[in-house]
């Protein structure tokens, strides 16, 4: 049972290239997918930057995340295809879904404790919204330290 | 007797800027005490995503993540930001794609 991958690929285009080229980079992702059997699930574009350092003498460029659901080798076969379009001054693949279920379980588990902890002292298992208001949150994973420094 | 307060005493400086003491009541403070009495700008040493009870530690989150690249943009020490082994492993991932992409700056220009 091998749960299905998920990747980030977010890529940079040259600030120079006209919007058509960027939605023909992105039409050319989505055709990749597609042949290689994974899902788009999403894209988005966040336009154009600042670059925090000039990349090939740019100082801008247009931002694009697609959020790509697929294997390996599509992964490898994106990354070879950005490497040689040379509107795409930089690019970066991540695979994010173990680290999302990282996420999932922490934050599932200090939830549950939560709950426990209040059931045991009598409370409703979930903080009120007024209680959250107040700052009182004794029922707390031990983490409130940091309510100090939000007042 | 300023330095009374031990633990305190460094982690004042700790993420200088942040926004966390935020409000007026900081600000009143200042104006009361004329900066003789650093103490009172004391912020518990304590690990922002924690506190805060940030899970995720995303790269494209360019806005939290610059609190903890100052001026010559090299990664915050743990000693300096309170932040805890584990945030500090997920921060520094975080921060090595950020540059990737030029969302942060690599060093200093
Ligand atoms: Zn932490």
């Amino acid at each position: 049972m091998s749960a299905p991958r998920r990747y980030e690929l977010v890529y940079i285009v040259s600030p120079d290239a006209p919007e058509e080229q960027v939605a023909a980079i992105h039409e050319q992702v989505d055709q990749t997918v597609q042949k290689m059997g994974g899902t788009l699930e999403k894209s988005e574009n966040w336009g154009r930057r600042k670059l925090a350092y000039e990349i090939q003498h740019h100082k801008d460029g247009v931002y694009v995340l697609e959020v790509i659901v697929g294997g390996g080798e599509l992964m490898k076969e994106l990354d070879r295809k950005l490497k040689v379009i040379d509107q795409v001054i930089r690019h970066l693949i991540v695979r994010v879904d173990d680290e999302q279920r990282v996420v999932d379980r922490t934050r599932t588990r200090r939830q549950d404790t939560q709950a426990r902890r209040r059931t045991a002292r009598g409370l409703p298992p979930v903080p009120t919204e007024g209680e959250r208001r107040r700052g009182d949150s004794g029922d707390d994973d031990g983490g409130e330290i940091g309510l100090e420094t939000e007042i | 007797m300023a330095f009374g307060a031990k633990k305190s005493g460094s982690g004042g400086r700790g993420r200088g800027g942040t926004s966390r003491t935020g409000s007026a009541a900081g600000g009143d403070r200042a104006g009361a005490a004329g900066g003789q009495r650093r103490s009172l700008f004391r912020r518990r040493k304590v690990c922002k995503f924690c506190a805060d009870k940030i899970d995720d530690i995303n790269y494209k989150d360019v806005k939290l993540l610059q609190g903890f690249v100052p001026e010559r943009a090299k990664v915050l020490p743990r000693r300096i930001s309170g932040t805890c082994a584990k945030h500090q492993r997920k921060l520094r991932v975080a921060i090595m794609r950020a540059r990737v992409l030029a969302l942060l700056p690599y060093a200093a220009e």
